[in-house]
């Protein structure tokens, strides 16, 4: 155990993949190797990459681990698909679009799959993010299996997520509304050499400014921009259809991606989204960024926009405030997770599920006394306790 | 600790390998089908990979099984060097590796001695190679 540790601190890639296999099939003594690795995290800038399926995202995830590469980063790359619910069988296909980085063992690339739970991030992920951590791992990229609007579980894993919108997805674009909408920090239309990314690009402002401009928007979170968003889209409605038709012929994503440098200048900051100043102090617009991942066009601007929303999350103490919640949320899922199993075992002791369904089929009793009596001894133990401290 | 939930049964991983030139990717489908039909998880390599990348994809998904499709008639180049790039990041030992394919009677002796735990030919049925899967790749 303590070796295997010390392998993956050592740098070996066996050790990594060993350690992810346990984490993933929760194997006995998995959770001494998690709290082992715990004081070696925390370096890693963790990036999630979400989006429907079809929208380019491992094509993309590959060009950034090579774009990081080329700064001399080491990069972590879990991707997650989806699994049977019948066999739980899986096929993890998005290795295959690794093909930039071949041969190049400082992306570790590591297909995960969603073993049947919902939100499409398995919990085992935020463990192995954790292993990649103290295995050094400068940038780690998390892929979903971008099954749609439950994707939201990847926002607790990691400190920016990029929402890919395929061009002309009127329709999904109407979905996103409702769920992933709320979850972006950068958008990306990707393939955007395809007609109608700039009706989508637009398309996505002005919804990310309706968002900002919500009632919600405040209370929603992270994000909260006030109004210079509004008035922003409403200046810039006009020009949004300018930029279309221009770009409709010559389409040139690298033009319309947002890099930190061009955050100096208000006006297009808040046209193209990033840090905005508002009464609360700073907030930030996700802006929209265009690549092509298949080329790898728009790679680069999109990378400079992720560490923007980085830069913006250390300036403003949000990164930090992100990862005490993100332990918060850690702890209740833990703990969650450990009394669930403990009720089993209490469940098993009084007889079994089935006894009690029984009964409860045979209207001698009925659910709530069921869980009343299953709990009892548990609150009894717990309450006991704080009456004794009291 | 009984509040680690043990499944009953470990999920098999297993990397579905086209090495080469061979273009022929329509049994390495259907057997990564079939293999997810019963309840393995597959990572299918896609075509044209060189051998140092079945490595690498073989040690990071640290997987139970490799499994090499070979059409081509050049499974005693490249099997024998997947073999060695495997035992050189110590993943050789516990990973069942089986080869499927065309592969000549003759060749078959060879190829075991490097470690290949079986080869299933034209014909061999698919609950043979998940059963002949399910019985070898265990505990490690």
């Amino acid at each position: 155990m303590g070796e295997l540790i010390d392998d993956l601190l050592d740098g070996q890639h066996r050790a990594l993949a060993r350690v992810i296999t346990k984490i993933e099939n929760r194997s006995p003594g998995y959770r001494d190797l998690v709290r082992e690795l715990h004081q070696h995290t925390g370096d890693a800038d963790v990036v999630g990459i979400t989006g429907s399926p079809g929208a380019g995202k491992s094509t993309l995830v590959d060009k950034m681990a090579a774009e990081y590469r080329e700064r001399g980063l080491t990069v972590g790359v879990i991707a997650i698909d989806p699994s049977s619910p019948f066999t739980g069988g899986a096929v993890l296909g998005d290795r295959i679009r690794m093909a930039s980085n071949v041969g190049d063992m400082d992306v570790f690339f590591r297909s995960m799959s969603a073993r049947g739970q919902l939100g499409g991030v398995s919990t085992a992920t935020t463990d192995a993010v954790k292993a990649l951590d103290a295995f050094g791992k400068d940038k780690i990229i998390v892929e979903t299996v971008g099954a749609g609007q439950n994707e939201i579980d990847i926002v607790r894993t990691a400190d920016t997520v990029a929402v890919l919108v395929p061009p002309s997805s009127g329709d999904d674009v109407q979905m996103l509304k409702a769920g992933i909408l709320e979850i972006g920090d950068v958008f990306v239309v990707n393939k955007a050499d395809l007609d109608g990314a700039d009706r989508t690009v637009s398309e996505l402002k002005e919804m990310i400014m309706m968002r900002d401009a919500s009632p919600a928007a405040g209370t929603g979170g992270y994000h909260g921009a006030g109004t210079d968003a509004t008035d922003a889209s409403g200046h810039h409605g006009p020009d949004e259809g300018g930029t279309a038709g221009g770009g409709g012929t010559d389409p040139d994503p690298s033009a319309e991606i947002t890099g930190p440098g061009s955050a100096g200048t208000p006006g297009s900051t808040t046209d193209q989204g990033g840090p905005v100043e508002t009464d609360e102090g700073e907030a930030w617009v996700p802006p929209v960024v265009q690549t092509v991942a298949n080329t790898g066009e728009g790679v680069e601007g999109f990378l400079e926009t992720l560490d923007g929303h980085r830069n913006f999350l250390e300036r403003t103490g949000q990164l930090e405030a992100k990862t005490r919640k993100r332990y918060a949320e850690e702890i209740r899922r833990l703990l969650r997770e450990d009394t669930r199993a403990l009720l089993e075992r209490e469940l098993e002791a009084q007889g079994g599920i089935d006894a009690f369904v029984e009964d409860v089929m045979a209207r001698e009793t009925d659910p709530y006394t069921v869980a009343d009596e299953v709990v009892q001894p548990l609150r009894d133990c717990l309450g006991g306790r704080s009456e004794d401290g009291a | 600790m009984s509040t680690e939930q043990e499944p009953e049964q470990r999920t098999i991983r297993c990397l579905v390998a086209k090495v080469g030139l061979d273009g022929h990717d329509r049994g390495a489908h259907v057997i990564a089908r079939a293999f997810r039909d019963a309840g393995f998880e597959v990572i299918y390599s896609g075509l044209h990979k060189a051998p140092d990348e079945i490595v690498q994809a073989a040690v990071q998904e640290d997987v139970d099984v490799l499994g090499i499709s070979i059409l081509s008639g050049a499974h005693n180049t490249l099997v024998p060097k997947i073999v060695e790039g495997l035992k050189e990041y110590g993943a050789f030992e516990d990973t069942l590796i089986i080869v499927g394919g065309i592969i000549p009677e003759d060749d078959r002796p060879g190829l075991k001695e490097e470690g290949v735990a079986e080869i299933f030919g034209p014909g061999a049925s698919m609950q043979e190679t998940i059963d002949f899967v399910r019985e070898n790749a265990h505990d490690r």
